[in-house]
């Protein structure tokens, strides 16, 4: 069968029902209540939750095989703590399980794909892979399809019971013996702890790992004693140069620079760049330039945002602290300088992913968006966006907030060059769908600005532009002048199996990801 | 033009291919490739290369190219340059005006 | 490109670089100078040759004025660059450090015999001098009529400065008459002035300064080192919307005279002369360069 934007779609790839993309949300849930795993308890009849090894956590919390373990990625590649806790799974025996982190995992030594292939892990739901872990299961290593999806829908899935988590192990850089925990203090300080929340509201089972045990009440406090079964602390929960290094630094890529700046004058030239109006960036390298040209956009005309969204940067603390930001709401914390600031700054504030970015709630913040940044590894001329696989087919990245942020703002910009070495990244059609393109208002490159004509506020966007002397040019001009550059590149081979299935925010199926065929 | 010894043009930065050619003592030409956009566009590479070699009037040849990411003119412009490296010969750029 | 090309800012890319090259046509420059001399070390001038006649043939940028600058007259590198650089097309070849006529009529008889025996049409690709030494300068007006093909003049103020002996500085004190001699010469000769590089790439202030003196002085161009000098150069050489309107109005005012019959023509209770109307001309040409609607 096809979903509504053309991409062919088996009905079910292993045990997974698929249920097509429609082009409107899937409204089943709103009629359902919420689902939840989470036990009342009456706690601790041993009178502390404190246990002295991990293996001592696992077996309090009864994980058996065939069960869903859940992990956050507020540290990134710095994490120390899924390793520990899948060695010390595998060394109790436990088999089978559906390995749920709430993004893109890359750990290594050990990989992923050990767990997979000695039989602790034969699941994975997350919001990419990439790596080994990522070349393995396009090469055919699991069973099951793997399941990708956006940040917004994660929380959406748990809720609504796709995702049902039996023990939640949540890293914590500070946490007192009865798990009330942060990440905002401590030596090995994350920042926010977004991701945690949904998996400690909903789980069976709670362990929070911290290698920074402090004196109870903890305070700030993220993640309450209310929901946390077990407290372990070990010697490392991560790497700090790897969760986050210092301030996050201007490329010098002229090119890079130029996309930055063309994108800051477009959010200038909108009507809706006005006093209060609010905004997402990100990490990319476009991003964080974007957001200090932006900066200087709203001195020059002397305004102010209410608001910045999502993982944040020290750029953006730095516009809090010249006053013009009123409210950085982190749903993470992209450096060193931004995990802290939480704790230090009264407007920026930590908070929860699902608050971010699950429509599925009563509203969240993206609904309130004026302005969100996106990155892309490919952008076709429908719009479309490819933010997982790269030229050759290869995982790459994950989805993120990209299809959350696409939908909920305003104005979605997707900043990208419009060839990166040999490879088109604007294309006939891109290889994976990750953002359905009428949710994307532009593209701008270092070749040209284009709007969507069939985004709800083209015409707006067009009268803005022009009126500020912006130059428009179509995406398909800019996709003929990539493949001049680069040549047409032959298609990539796959075979039938499915390796991942990529879910929209509604949990409908918006493509999948064959295996590729390998000479 | 005769290839007389290994030479080589070109660096290993993005958009560039380091192209090292050699005499083929085995006669014609072979072409080998390493690229990480091979899948997508090995026949324009090769004739990229292939092409070259006829313009500079090349039969026997070695030909390796360390590929990242460079686009057929590039390509075309390394394996010149480094088939006149190894051929000891100045290019003769009214070759084509005869052709024109 | 037409000769009309605007020339407002000419930017060099590394001929030794493909991925420079290859960035370089999406950023805002006028003139696209593909380099084979200073930015090229000595082992790499054979490849460069290679790399940018190839681009050039086969990934031309579409609205740009493409410029080959080529290595030194007395180089051993010259015939070669100009058999390649004029096989491959480019709007002009720029040569570095011309000190005297009679080096751009030899190097102007060297092209028309490639040009014939590539079959292409006499006189087809311009020339731009690079003024960089006390005798240029001092030869600048002989340098500028030299040949037909000879559109442009370009201050080089780092090699200049070396040659007088005099210290370099941001105020540019010690190239102002320099500046002004070229100057004098283009307007002479009727081809366009292009001024030096400011070199500082982070002081944004210092170029905004320095490029006002340019336009200023008169000069129609200047060129800039990195792209992040492109758009405040181009900025500065576009005119204003005030200044349209005004120049419009000086010119709506002088047809109305013509119209008339009136001797002397007026405007805001002021008189229009002849200046007046060439300035408020050369305004007009450069909005239209610039793409700006009227």
């Amino acid at each position: 069968m096809k979903n509504a934007l053309g991409r062919e779609l088996p009905e079910k790839i292993g045990s997974y029902k698929v249920r097509p993309y429609s082009g409107t949300y899937e409204n089943d849930a709103v009629n359902r209540c919420v689902v939840s795993n989470r036990k009342p308890t009456l706690r601790p009849a041993s009178g502390t939750k404190l246990l002295p090894t991990l293996e001592d956590a696992i077996k309090a919390t009864g994980l058996k095989s065939g069960m869903t373990i859940s992990f956050h990625h507020c540290f990134r590649e710095g994490d120390k703590i899924i390793s520990q806790v899948l060695t010390a799974v595998r060394n109790l025996g436990i088999k089978d399980l559906r390995f749920a982190p709430s993004a893109v995992v890359n750990i290594k030594n050990p990989s992923i794909v050990e767990f997979v292939k000695d039989g602790t892990i034969t699941r994975i739901e997350a919001s990419g892979i990439r790596g080994e872990l990522g070349d393995a299961v396009l090469d055919g290593l699991m069973e099951e399809p793997v399941i990708l999806r956006p940040h917004g829908a994660r929380p959406r899935a748990i809720e609504s019971g796709d995702l049902m988590i039996d023990v939640a192990f949540i890293g914590a850089s500070a946490s007192d013996d009865y798990g009330n925990c942060t990440g905002q203090i401590g030596p090995n300080a994350c920042g926010s702890l977004g991701y945690a929340f949904v998996d400690a509201y909903n789980a069976a089972q709670v362990v929070v790992i911290t290698d920074n045990l402090v004196e109870y009440p903890c305070n700030p406090v993220s993640i309450s004693q209310q929901y946390v079964d077990y407290v372990v602390k070990v010697d490392e929960i991560g790497d700090p140069a790897k969760i986050g290094a210092g301030a996050a630094r201007m490329t010098k890529n002229p090119r890079d620079l130029m996309i930055a700046k063309r994108t800051a004058d477009a959010i200038a030239a909108s009507r809706r760049f006005v006093e209060g109006f609010s905004f997402q960036t990100g990490a990319g390298a476009i991003a964080i330039a974007t957001t200090i040209y932006l900066s200087e956009r709203m001195e020059e005309k002397g305004i102010k945002a209410s608001f910045s969204l999502g993982g944040t940067t020290s750029n953006i603390i730095d516009m809090y602290k010249k006053g013009q930001v009123r409210v950085v709401a982190c749903s993470q914390s992209f450096d060193a300088v931004a995990a802290r600031a939480i704790a230090e700054n009264e407007g920026v504030i930590e908070i929860d992913n699902a608050v971010y970015s699950n429509p599925y709630q009563k509203g969240c913040m993206l609904d309130k968006l004026n302005f969100g940044i996106l990155g892309a590894l490919e952008v076709d001329t429908d719009f479309n966006i490819n933010i997982l696989t790269g030229s050759s087919g290869e995982m790459m990245a994950g989805l993120g907030g990209g299809p959350d942020v696409a939908d909920g703002a305003d104005i979605s910009i997707v900043t990208l060059p419009v060839v990166r070495g040999r490879t088109p990244s604007i294309v006939p059609r891109v290889f994976t769908l990750c953002t359905p393109g009428t949710s994307v208002a532009m593209v701008v490159t270092e070749a040209g600005i284009a709007l969507n004509p069939k985004h709800k506020y083209y015409e707006e966007l067009k009268e803005d532009m022009q009126a500020a002397g912006i130059k428009l040019t179509a995406i398909e001009e800019l996709c003929k002048l990539a493949l001049s550059i680069t040549g047409v590149p032959k298609p990539i081979e796959t075979t039938d199996k499915v390796a991942a299935v990529i879910e929209y925010r509604d949990g409908t199926v918006i493509d999948v990801i064959h295996q590729i065929k390998r000479k | 033009m005769e290839i007389k010894k290994t030479a080589s043009a070109g660096t290993l930065e993005s958009s560039d291919v380091m192209v090292t050619v050699s005499p083929n003592p085995e006669g014609g030409l072979k072409v080998s490739i390493d690229s990480p956009v091979l899948a997508l566009y090995e026949e324009q590479m090769r004739k990229a290369v292939t092409d070259a070699a006829a313009d500079a009037g090349v039969k026997d040849a070695e030909i390796a190219l360390n590929d990242h990411g460079a686009i057929d003119c590039v390509i075309r412009a390394r394996v010149m340059a480094a088939l006149c490296r190894g051929a000891e010969e100045a290019y003769d750029w009214a070759k084509e005006d005869k052709e024109a | 490109m037409g000769k009309d090309a605007l020339k407002r800012t000419s930017l060099y890319a590394s001929g030794a670089s493909p991925v420079n090259l290859l960035q370089a046509r999406f950023y805002n420059e006028d003139c696209l100078v593909y380099d084979l001399e200073d930015s090229v070390p000595l082992a790499e001038k054979d490849a460069a040759r290679h790399l940018v006649y190839n681009l050039i043939k086969y990934q031309r940028p579409a609205g740009k004025y493409v410029i080959v600058r080529v290595n030194g007259i007395y180089s051993e590198y010259i015939d070669e660059d100009l058999e390649a650089a004029v096989r491959c097309r480019p709007d002009a070849i720029r040569i570095p450090k011309v000190e005297y006529a009679k080096e751009v009529k030899r190097i102007d008889e060297r092209i028309s015999e490639i040009e014939e025996a590539a079959g292409i049409e006499h006189g087809s690709i311009e020339l731009w001098c690079n003024i960089e030494s006390y005798l240029g300068v001092l030869n600048a007006q002989e340098i500028a009529t030299a040949s037909e093909r000879v559109v442009a003049l370009a201050l080089g103020a780092e090699d200049f400065t070396a040659s007088m002996r005099s210290t370099r500085t941001k105020a540019g004190a010690e190239i102002f008459y320099a500046r002004n001699a070229v100057l004098m010469a283009c307007r002479f000769a009727g081809v366009e002035a292009v001024d030096a590089v400011f070199s500082d790439i982070n002081d944004v202030e210092g170029l905004k300064n320095d490029v006002a003196l340019t336009k200023n002085l008169g000069f129609d161009g200047k060129t800039v080192v990195h792209p992040r000098q492109i758009d405040v150069v181009n900025a500065a050489f576009t005119p204003s919307a005030k200044e349209i309107r005004y120049a419009k109005r000086v010119l709506e005012a002088v047809e109305e005279g013509k119209r008339e019959h009136k001797g002397a023509v007026t405007l805001d209770g002021g008189m229009i002369d002849k200046p007046m109307e060439l300035r408020a001309r050369t305004t007009l040409a450069q909005a239209k360069a610039a793409g700006i609607e009227m």
